[in-house]
């Protein structure tokens, strides 16, 4: 692993993470990213063979019966979108093929 | 009016009928209408609601029988990020900046169910990520025992509302130490349970497998009063543990014997970085449990050192995945000059996120990506069953062990926003409750010279919260750190 991370870094992950920074953030934070990965590497020196990964620390998540409820109304859900029609019942967004 | 500063004195006036609901909701309403504008501890100030809420109560407390509840009338603030149908909530973000919930959170039903008075919500870290209260879009909280340091995050607002007197109660949310930080930076206690001991439904997620809401009271009897009132089994949760919830308001009943308590001490992470003052106030608490009975014995966490990375990859891993959701279409804020969904989603989450959450954000779709993710998060993954089992094998000989909750005391504003790691170094003791699970509680045990709250954490076995609160109760009953209170806001701004 590398321990520096580059502009271009910044800008593959900010894709991945459909993230628009500004030039200023991307100098930032590839320098910022940068020590903190630095600073993370101290868990390589951990031995961890065969060791199994804990993905959460609870009990085991229980399953419940499906029972079927009343969920949100239609107009409860949509009132908070920011460009939603009601009367059709729709989220609207930009055209999605460019 | 002046109110009791406890919760449980207020609800007792409250079911004498010798104050009414609306008497004390108005009294917490200007006390916070005077109190809040120096601290900005508050985001959102909830009157209507608060006062309807308050005149339901004592139309009901009119009849034969007052309504045996738990919090019959007792002021309550919440943290920004957990859901108030109606009640805009933000988590401190711009991208919510008018989100109104169409539901409440578990812990709200439960809290209103119980009689308490939803006053406000309160300011925090944006999304949870900070220790110090300053990534917030609504400006930083101060902390009410010196205006110019923070209160400590992420809930600071929720900690420093309890600090100056402002509401008996406040709920938080830890991740990895932000109930507990924010607790010991400004002088009150502040209680994470259990992972699964209370319902996240309606938190706003930021990491799922280490969030957990809890308690900031005055005291431990009442944070323990809080807790039973939100604890429990919640069908909406699939991680909230079904287990029996036990008396809490029994375990801080007793007389404050530790004789046949075990308490560890794991010196071995005390060797650099803990402030000296920090560390007298630990050893004279320590001698305090001695003195109460207690067996204090050594104990080793072996792969704590390593408690802060694991943290950091796994927390800002689940973040880049919970905070996939806001995304301009459902809610909350979105770039208006798209000509794309593809654009729109960038440019919403771009400016509508701050830096703190980008930065996590980054950090996390990094190491889940092609060819980190065995580097990263899955030997974070594993070093975290390392940690989990250290605490295992240390609760073999002992009851609870105690640490600092955090290195220094409360920090000026702005004298760690430059260095992100720096900043993360603040949850040092905090972390290893989140990633291991445990019941852990922060309570006032000293000052600095400069007169600066220091607290002093204890943590139990999975599930064990009232033992943490027994001990925690223990200790309290033999000091009298937790009365203390900070100096009028008066006098420090006139200074």
């Amino acid at each position: 692993m590398s321990d520096t991370f580059s502009r271009a870094d910044v800008e593959r992950v900010a894709r991945l993470a459909r993230l628009e920074l500004t030039a200023a953030e991307k100098d930032l934070f590839a320098r910022q990213l940068a020590g903190i990965l630095a600073y993370a590497e101290q868990i390589q020196r951990v031995a961890t063979d065969g060791i199994e990964p804990t993905s959460h620390a609870g009990d085991a998540a229980a399953l419940r019966d499906d029972i079927v409820r009343p969920s949100l109304p239609r107009e409860e859900s949509l009132a908070a979108g920011p460009d939603a029609d009601a009367s059709a019942g729709l989220f609207k967004v930009p055209r999605v093929l460019g | 009016m002046d109110l009791p500063i406890d919760a449980q004195s207020i609800r007792d006036a409250v079911a004498r009928r010798t104050v009414s609901a609306v008497e004390v909701c108005r009294a917490a309403l200007d006390r916070i209408a005077t109190g809040n504008p120096p601290l900005n501890a508050f985001r959102a100030i909830a009157h209507e609601r608060a006062l309807a809420r308050a005149a339901e109560l004592d139309a009901r407390r009119e009849g034969a029988d007052v309504p045996d509840l738990p919090l019959l009338g007792v002021p309550v603030a919440l943290k920004d990020n957990m859901c108030t149908r109606g009640v805009t909530t933000t988590a401190s973000s711009r991208i919510l900046e008018d989100y109104i919930p169409p539901y409440d959170a578990t812990v709200v039903e439960r809290l209103e169910a119980a009689g308490a008075v939803i006053v406000g919500k309160t300011n925090c870290d944006e999304f949870a990520m900070g220790s110090s209260t300053e990534n917030s879009a609504y400006g930083p909280t101060r902390n009410p025992w010196a205006l110019d340091r923070t209160p400590g995050g992420s809930s600071g607002g929720s900690a420093a509302a309890v600090a100056a007197g402002l509401v008996p109660l406040a709920l938080g949310s830890d991740t990895g130490g932000s109930i507990r930080q924010p607790a010991a930076l400004c002088g009150v206690v502040g209680f994470k349970p259990s992972y699964g001991r209370v319902s996240r439904y309606g938190l706003m997620a930021f990491a799922s497998s280490l969030d957990q809401i809890g308690p900031f009271a005055a005291s431990v009897t009442d944070a323990a009063l809080m807790l039973g009132v939100i604890a429990g089994h919640d069908p909406c949760d699939s991680t909230s543990s079904p287990a029996a919830v036990p008396d809490f308001a029994a375990a801080v009943a007793g007389d404050g014997d530790l004789r046949g308590t075990r308490i560890g001490v794991p010196r071995h992470l005390f060797r650099e970085g803990v402030d000296r003052e920090v560390m007298q106030a630990y050893d004279a608490a320590i001698e305090v449990t001695r003195d109460r009975g207690a067996e204090i014995v050594d104990v080793v966490l072996e792969h704590s050192p390593e408690a802060i990375p694991v943290y950091y990859v796994i927390a800002t891993a689940e973040a880049s995945a919970n905070l996939a959701r806001y995304d301009g279409v459902r809610y909350g804020y979105r770039a208006d000059d798209a000509t794309t969904v593809g654009d729109m989603y960038d440019r919403s989450r771009g400016r509508g996120f701050g830096r703190e959450v980008k930065r996590r954000i980054m950090l996390g779709t990094y190491v889940l990506s092609a060819g980190y993710y065995d580097a990263y998060y899955r030997k974070a993954q594993q070093v975290r069953t390392l940690i989990r089992r250290d605490y295992d094998r240390a609760f073999t000989t002992v009851d609870v062990i105690a640490m600092p909750t955090s290195p220094t005391a409360a920090f000026a504003l702005g004298e760690r926003t430059e260095d992100p790691v720096q900043m993360y170094l603040s949850d040092v003791f905090t972390v290893g409750a989140n990633l291991a699970g445990l019941p852990a509680i922060s309570i006032p045990c000293g000052f600095t010279q400069a007169r600066l709250p220091i607290g002093l954490q204890f943590t139990g076995r999975f599930m064990e919260d009232a033992t943490v609160l027994r001990v925690a109760h223990a200790y309290e009953r033999a000091t009298s750190w937790s009365a203390e209170r900070p100096p009028r806001l008066t006098s420090q701004l006139s200074r």
